[in-house]
């Protein structure tokens, strides 16, 4: 890590998250983008399971943010990613980023969730009324991260 | 000789071996004959293992396709693509 690599928060968990914290913690110097991502209300859906691989989770996530921390002048990112039970309409993962100008803020911002879904490793197992399914991956999701040429 | 690797498994690969993890003692040189050496055990290990291109792979934490090599003591880890986000 250089010294002018920005503040980099990252938290795997269990926890709710308040998006207008994470919004706050992330500075006011110019520009602060956000995606935050919920379950989504299907029918018949219960909840979905998330799980994932802690140690890799971890590194893979430390690499992409030191990525983004490369390509875009960051002031600060931010990366919350829940794991366990969730009902649709609850929060799952936040990605926060602040720039001094707003493309690098929004580009930063949408690598950083799209590697997120096609690089770390986790799972989501549907919770439904007549039984659960483990969630297929996206063919679209990887043709959304590939644009950022690598 | 063999070399004994810890294997780490998630999701529905879990679930039909039937366990998160082990060591696994086998003359496997890469990921793809430890992987076939674990079909051959047969049962959910079969199932799990019946086709490869379903299946993605990680050595020591960083994803690898399956001609990877592997070492003893290294942590391999089986899994379906992921789905995070």
């Amino acid at each position: 890590m250089s010294a002018a690599m920005s503040r980099a928060a990252i938290r795997i968990g269990p926890e709710d998250f308040d998006p207008a914290a994470e919004l706050a913690a992330l500075g006011s110097a110019g520009a602060v983008a956000s995606f935050t991502g919920h379950v989504r209300a299907e029918p018949g859906l219960v909840a979905l399971a998330l799980e994932h691989y802690p140690a890799m989770t971890a590194r893979e996530i430390a690499r992409h943010a030191e990525e983004a921390q490369a390509r875009w002048p960051l002031l600060a990112l931010r990366i919350v990613h829940r794991v366990g039970r969730l009902e649709p309409g609850a929060r799952i993962v936040f990605v926060g980023t602040a720039s001094r100008h707003r493309r690098a803020a929004f580009e930063a911002c949408e690598f950083l969730i799209d590697y997120l879904k096609i690089r770390a490793p986790f799972w989501k197992l549907e919770e439904r009324g007549d039984g659960n399914r483990w969630v297929e991956a996206k063919e679209s999701d990887d043709a959304a991260a590939q644009r950022w040429g690598r | 000789m063999g070399r004994a690797v810890n294997v780490l498994y998630f999701a529905w690969v879990r679930q039909k071996t039937g366990t998160s993890g082990e060591t696994v003692e086998a003359d496997a040189a890469t990921v793809r004959a430890l992987a076939e050496h674990l079909r051959a055990r047969g049962g959910g290990y079969a199932e799990a293992f019946a086709d490869l291109a379903r299946l993605r792979a990680a050595v020591n934490q960083e994803h690898v396709p399956f001609d990877a090599a592997i070492a003893a003591d290294d942590e391999i880890a089986f899994f379906p693509p992921v789905t995070g986000g």
